[in-house]
């Protein structure tokens, strides 16, 4: 039948065949041959689309006592996997965006403000990964060097910067996402409100940090109390390392300054 | 509602609190705020459907919260058309749709609930379990469907089961954030609200949305949408 054969016991254990439990068996694996004449012949494997649900960048219980490891196995756990399966399981049925990569996918389905049904799960997968992403332990205090600056020159002061992020936090209606974004076209930082799963990659700035308001993002630690959320992910975990590898990043695409031509 | 200036400065100072009169003060400056109204239930009486920590933070933080918002909000309004800051003036509407929103949302669904012993979940019988019958076939299928539209709100919102007034006729609607019903058509009455925020279910339900609007059921007050029904449509 097929060219592909996997040691009994293996399938049995749910082993991979390169997992150390089945490495005597890599002799016998022989890989499908993807041109030839058996190839054609072959039923036509169903290639299934996959997003995976990507790990923070930490353990669960690693931002305690502001991120409790309850909360991340709950919001991570179940509903950014939701998300990300209810996402495979729409592209299934859909070629065309199958093909495209996440952040692609998250522009093509916002379709300029009247987003497609899989927009809210592209959307979030991206939303979460890139919050998670956004946090570490030991988080919170200042940014540093040039993106110190560049909040200086765009916000007047680092603290004026905390309270507008703050500000913009807590006047948000209903579920949504607070953003520090490079805009793109105007070349300066802001701070940004977004709802439901709304990104700001959808009219092409380029976001550098996140914090997500949806009640999901905080209720089991801080009930109704916002506000003290918000504080918590400020003070003590927002990660300026990641926000300044961001706007690095950023820099080759976004010309923030005059460029240093020496006088010849 | 009539004015009652020596009840007005007791109830000033007390504005913050819980009032009697449902849930409407009266400013010395003819501005009407507003006040949390009672539960006619305790905070535990509607469980297992919905605990009695979600209905404690609900009332208590969530719809206080609303008013509190919305009153600071009407009096900014208030200013700002005194002085005829017409910017000023059209700024505040999202804040008052969305706090005032809140509060009149809250008011009603206090109001579609109650515990077992008290009539909850017990099906709608007259013109209103007729009409239901009527236009969805049957209270089985109603539920499935404000399940499902519940269920697939995207964010926060509310699902709604109401009755158009001009047409006569039943609708289920969702709403987002604490947009009420009217905003979905002038003409339509909300008979029954069910908050799909996460607050209102979360500390019991977690993200298993369709649990709760499972469950929620046991505890509507068909007794309540009934007499609304029957004033609409007598």
């Amino acid at each position: 039948m097929g060219s592909f054969s996997l040691h009994a016991s293996c399938l049995a254990k749910h082993n991979l065949p390169w997992s150390n439990g089945c490495s005597q068996n890599l002799n016998s694996l022989r890989i499908p041959a993807l041109r030839g004449p058996g190839f054609l012949s072959r039923k036509a494997s169903k290639i299934l689309a996959f997003y995976g649900l990507k790990s923070p960048p930490y353990a669960l219980d690693a931002l305690e006592p502001y991120m409790s490891k309850r909360l991340l196995e709950t919001h991570w756990g179940e509903h950014h996997h939701g998300y990300v399966e209810g996402l495979n399981k729409q592209l299934e049925k859909n070629d065309i965006l199958y093909s495209y990569t996440l952040d692609e996918l998250v522009k093509v389905t916002y379709n300029n403000g009247n987003p497609l049904p899989e927009f809210n799960n592209a959307a979030q997968v991206w939303n979460h990964d890139f919050f998670w992403e956004s946090m570490q332990p030991g988080g919170g205090g200042m940014p540093e060097l040039g993106l110190l600056q560049q909040i200086e020159k765009d916000f007047g002061s680092f603290t004026n910067f905390k309270e507008k992020f703050i500000e913009a936090s807590l006047s948000l209606f209903g579920s949504g996402w607070v953003w520090l974004v490079l805009k793109r076209q105007e070349k300066r930082l802001e701070v940004v409100k977004t709802s439901n799963a709304v990104n700001p990659i959808a009219w092409d700035d380029i976001p550098l940090m996140s914090l997500d308001t949806w009640e999901h993002a905080y209720y089991q630690d801080y009930k109704h109390d916002r506000g003290k959320y918000v504080n918590a992910f400020m003070n003590h975990l927002v990660s300026w390392h990641v926000v300044t590898a961001r706007i690095i990043r950023a820099e080759a695409f976004v010309n923030l300054g005059e460029p240093k031509i020496p006088v010849a | 509602m009539a004015l009652r200036p020596l009840l007005t400065r007791r109830t000033l100072a007390s504005a913050s609190g819980f009032s009697s009169n449902g849930g409407i003060t009266t400013s010395f400056r003819g501005l009407q705020t507003f006040s949390l109204p009672d539960l006619p239930y305790d905070y535990g009486a509607l469980q297992p459907a919905i605990s009695g920590e979600i209905m404690q933070l609900h009332h208590q933080k969530h719809h206080q919260a609303y008013i509190t918002n919305y009153n600071k909000a009407l009096e900014q309004l208030h200013d700002a058309m005194s002085k005829g800051d017409a910017p000023a003036v059209v700024k505040l509407q999202s804040a008052i749709k969305f706090n005032g929103g809140g509060h009149v949302n809250h008011s009603i669904f206090w109001k579609n609930l109650a515990p077992i012993q008290g009539g909850g979940g017990e099906p709608p019988k007259g013109s209103l379990g007729w009409a239901i019958d009527n236009h969805f076939g049957s209270l089985d299928a109603l539920v499935q469907k404000m399940n499902a539209e519940g269920a697939a709100l995207q964010g926060s919102g509310w699902v709604w089961l109401g009755v158009d007034k001009e047409l006569k006729k039943l609708v289920v609607e969702t709403t987002s954030n604490q947009d009420p019903l009217v905003t979905k058509g002038p003409s339509l009455v909300p008979l029954i609200g069910i908050d799909v925020w996460e607050h209102a279910y979360y500390l019991q339900y977690k993200n298993v949305r369709p649990d709760y609007l499972k469950n929620i059921w046991k505890v509507i007050n068909w007794k309540y949408a009934s007499e609304l029904y029957g004033k609409e449509c007598p």
